[in-house]
């Protein structure tokens, strides 16, 4: 137990392996923790099993403790009462000084801005520009310049979600009526995880996000890109695909720029085939799943909002080809 | 009035003990079950429904695992397996861990503090109809698919009217009606029994811990259950009558529900911890051969964790963005909480180690308590800290952390206690190496399930899903602790084969087999239905210990349910009082209320449909029926 206790000390777990300041604070507290618990743990056990160990010898009577020996023990217990009041202590002032530091770090001024609204169960992200023009919405997976502090407001229209990428930072709430923020940096680039933390109802599952760390001219390449208006169909096969989208039912939800198709009530599709998973990280965007998606949610995420849609072959296969050229 | 017994007998003025028998018993069969005003036919049957709701939620949990054994399985879906935790999490919490400490504890309380009865037995029965028929009213709903399916905690607004139509959440919140009542009726019970029936000379510093761990649960039961009536009372309202208690866009707040209920949830978690200690205080005492060292320490940080059991209730919430000024006071309180634990934990020990061991399985259940206990309060410790707590919370490091501090701070000491006490119930012993097997077996099972728990949460995996991707990395620890899941559940299977084993052909136990030092051990094993046929007294907190021939009190009719009324401090004899005996209408009281609660899920009238006919079968209930000895006098 204490061996794979250890081991988690080093192994590549998110919390502890972090990809930014923040989590590797928290990883740093975290190991002063359990030094101090391997400690207590270690000192209880041994001194239990010691115990145990002596046994009743002959006669089992009632032992009329003298009063040598519980004096004795009531400095042992004292001395270790005593020990566990420092102990915690110190945690205490280590806990507060690292919320601190935190605090200190979140307090940066933010180069980007984000606003994230949970929804059952998706991420809708906007990435938020004094320009309204320049201002972009996405889902489910934001890209963050390396280095620099990000600011993510949350919001909820409908439950309580809540917003961890635990390589980053700890989790923050996603509470109707309320605004709660998170700062996020990351020092490397890289991908990470994110997922739901509130159980959010049916699909809490299947609520993830991805966060893609990349250096800050990548990042201002992403964004700019993301900010054009969709690619128009550059096939003809597209171009049907194009009419079965905007002639069809999709529209009710979501919205493409550069289209009629203007809902918010689903994700932004606009650069679609330039994000890595469908469905809140559910499924790697390729044309099978894609596909399958389409054509039937509710077998990939049993209730999720998207209905099921019921397209010819030859008008699925030209609406994979418009929405596979929406980079 | 105080004579030894046996100078009494010698004497030629025995008590009546076939009269006692009589009058303090409950007639035979479905009559008897139904109008029992015996405390331990009460307990007893409500230890055994605990345990059966134990073994449901046990099986809920065995699904769970099956499910999440490795990615993408499709055991049941996403409906039903939030159907399960939610299921799993009320049926532990409400109808297996609180009622059956208040049950060991009604049973053994009166024993132990040398009375007859419980102080009120037919609110006793009465409490435990109720519990029943909420069990029943949430399992047959579940049977039905529409068991509750927001969560144990059932946080708006997914619980509330726009996120969770249909009846659901509403079963769940009358189902914490039923708890509440049920669990306020053993609160009072113990507390007016604990005050004032104690034997003459059992003045509070002579209370046994057991009996004191007992008081101050009941102490919290009566403040932290309000909360939580009053949170699922506004929850029925706003889906029932549209209120708009934690409807923001109506000015009510969703974060209220999380004060309400984690004010009443972290009690929670003592309400159940606490009688436990009471177990081991026990245990360890008797099997180390002398009494507890430390005594006062122990009762001040039984107290104390009482007390500060109420200021912790915010770190539950450290994630809902608090300022952190207030979030660090919570982290302060509780760290602080580790101190009474701690103490408790180094008076163990100390008393283990100064002690003379007799190895008992009841004693290897609490060692094993000490060192899962200890491991789980240091994870706890870690959370009060807000920046981790902020990383581990709602993952499965919390799973772990609280499956080690309720399995291994409760359950464990509760077997101890089951099979400590089990010669006391039944009068047989428990098989010795069927004890041990059991405990080696969920000793193992139980670290194997819920140890990668932790690693599982540092990880990054939620709680509360049905499934998890192949390359999130989860599937090893997921792995591993359904195979340990499989493991516990052979333990229990042992434990439980011990039980009917001992019942069916245990060797005959006789008074006190451990030798140990409480009143309980004091009368025939199973105890007769009047529990002393003279009243002891006590000079000592480890009264058997304490000397040989203790003085009896004398003068208790035996004709009718007469008890010793004492006082609270001192336990100096007041009065004789007369208690009520079997009787049918705590029982209709019961079905009646029951009515009103589960209508009251479909329709406001409810309330007022329980209103009449509880109004009716309590004038039944309390009705003047003359003077209470009257029958009896003509055979005195």
């Amino acid at each position: 137990m204490l061996v794979a206790f250890s081991l988690a000390g080093c192994s590549g777990l998110p919390v502890l392996d972090g990809g930014g300041a923040a989590g590797d604070r928290i990883a740093g507290h975290w190991r002063l923790h359990l030094w101090i618990a391997l400690v207590v743990l270690i000192g209880v056990v041994v001194f239990l099993l010691d115990a145990m160990r002596r046994r009743a010898t002959g006669a089992a009577g009632v032992l009329r403790p003298d009063a040598a020996s519980e004096r004795r023990l009531t400095v042992g217990v004292s001395v270790a009462v005593g020990l566990t009041a420092v102990a915690l202590l110190v945690l205490l002032v280590a806990s507060v000084a690292t919320g601190r530091s935190l605090g200190i770090l979140g307090a940066e001024t933010p180069a980007v801005t984000i606003e994230i609204t949970g929804r059952q169960w998706w991420w809708d992200v906007t990435y938020w520009d004094p320009v309204p023009a320049h201002q972009m919405r996405t889902a489910n997976e934001i890209h963050i310049p390396v280095g620099q502090t990000v600011l993510v407001k949350l919001a909820s229209p409908d439950v309580i979600h809540s917003f961890w990428v635990p390589a980053l930072n700890g989790k923050q709430d996603l509470i109707p009526s309320r605004k709660n923020t998170i700062a996020i940096k990351a020092d490397r680039a890289g991908t990470f995880a994110g997922q739901c933390a509130e159980y959010c109802g049916l699909q809490h599952a299947h609520m993830r996000l991805l966060i893609v760390a990349e250096p800050p001219e990548a990042f201002q390449a992403w964004l700019q890109a993301q900010r054009q208006p969709a690619t128009p169909p550059a096939s003809a096969l597209a171009q049907r695909g194009h009419d079965v989208f905007v002639g069809g039912s999709c529209v009710l939800c979501h919205a493409i720029v550069g289209t009629e198709a203007a809902a918010r009530t689903g994700p932004d599709l606009t650069h679609l085939a330039s994000r890595a998973m469908l469905a809140a990280g559910t499924l790697p965007n390729t044309p099978g799943h894609l596909a399958g998606w389409i054509v039937d949610p509710q077998s990939v995420k049993p209730g999720t909002r998207m209905p099921a849609n019921s397209l010819g072959a030859d008008d699925l296969q030209a609406l994979l080809a418009y929405l596979g050229g929406l980079r | 009035m105080s004579v030894p017994a046996r100078a009494l007998e010698i004497a030629h003025e025995p008590v009546d003990r076939e009269s006692l028998a009589r009058i303090w018993g409950q007639p035979p069969g479905l009559v008897g079950w139904l109008t029992s005003a015996n405390h331990k036919s009460v307990s007893i049957r409500y230890m055994i429904t605990a345990f059966g709701f134990f073994a449901l939620g046990g099986v809920l949990a065995a699904i769970m695992r099956l499910q999440l054994a490795w990615p993408d399985m499709h055991v049941v879906g996403p409906d039903l397996y939030n159907q399960i935790f939610t299921m799993h999490g009320s049926t532990m919490m409400f109808l297996f861990a609180v009622p059956i400490m208040e049950a060991v504890g009604t049973y053994i309380v009166p024993l132990m503090i040398g009375t007859r009865n419980v102080a009120f037995p037919r609110m006793n029965n009465f409490g435990y109809w109720i519990f029943l028929i909420g069990g029943l009213m949430v399992w047959v709903a579940f049977v039905l698919n529409i068991g509750p399916d927001a969560g144990w905690f059932a946080y708006v607004p997914l619980a509330g009217p726009g996120y969770s139509p249909g009846k659901r959440v509403d079963i769940w919140a009358q189902l914490i009606t039923f708890t509440e009542i049920a669990a306020l009726v053993a609160a009072v019970e113990i507390i007016v029994t604990t005050f004032k029936l104690r034997c003459p000379g059992m003045a509070l510093h002579r209370m046994p811990l057991f009996v004191w761990a007992m008081l101050v649960t009941a102490f919290m039961v009566i403040f932290a259950m309000p909360a939580i009536m009053v949170a699922s009372t506004m929850l029925a309202m706003d889906r029932l009558v549209d209120t708009h208690f934690f409807n923001p866009a109506e000015g009510g707040d969703p974060l209220l529900w999380q004060h309400l209920f984690w004010f009443f949830g972290h009690p929670e978690v003592y309400i159940i911890f606490i009688p436990a200690t009471g177990f081991v205080s026990t245990i360890v005492s008797t099997f180390a051969r002398r009494p507890i060292f430390g005594y006062t320490a122990m009762v001040l940080s039984l107290v104390a964790t009482g007390f500060l059991g109420f200021g912790l209730w915010v770190h539950h919430m450290f994630a809902t963005g608090l300022p952190q000024l207030g979030a660090s006071f919570f982290t302060a309180a509780s760290m602080m909480i580790a101190i009474p634990s701690g103490i408790q934990v180094f008076c163990w020990l100390a008393t283990l180690r100064s002690g003379r061991l007799v190895m008992r399985a009841p004693l290897l259940y609490c060692c094993g308590f000490i060192a899962i206990f200890v491991a789980g309060g240091l994870t706890g410790v870690m959370q009060a800290s807000v920046p981790f707590d902020r990383q581990v919370h709602d993952t499965y490091f919390v799973v772990a952390h609280f499956h080690y501090v309720l399995i291994g701070g409760a359950v464990f000491p509760l077997l101890g206690a089951i099979l400590y006490w089990l010669p006391k119930f039944s009068g047989r012993m428990p098989s010795e190496r069927l004890g041990r097997w059991s405990f080696a077996v969920l000793f193992v099972g139980f670290n194997l399930t819920f140890f990668p728990m932790h690693l599982l949460g540092l990880g990054g995996m939620p709680r509360r899903v049905y499934t998890y991707l192949p390359e999130t990395g989860w599937a090893t620890g997921n792995l591993l602790a359904s195979i340990g899941a499989a493991i516990l559940a052979i333990g229990f299977v042992i434990f439980l084969v011990n039980v009917v084993r001992t019942l069916t052909r245990g060797a005959p136990a006789g008074d006190n087999p451990w030798g140990a030092s409480t009143l309980e051990w004091a009368t025939t094993s199973p105890p007769p239905p009047y529990n002393f046929a003279y009243i002891p007294t006590v000079d000592d907190h480890d009264a058997l210990w304490s000397a040989t021939d203790r003085p009896v009190v004398t003068g208790l009719r035996d004709d009718v349910r007469e008890i010793l009324v004492s006082d609270a401090i001192d336990a100096t004899p007041d009065h004789r009082q007369h208690l009520d005996g079997g009787s049918i209408w705590p029982f209709l009281t019961a079905v009646g209320a029951g009515i009103g609660i589960i209508t009251a899920i479909f329709t406001p009238w409810g309330v007022t449909i329980g209103a009449i006919l509880c109004a009716i079968t309590l004038t039944g209930w309390f009705w003047p029926r003359g003077e209470p000895s009257g029958e009896a006098r003509t055979s005195a």
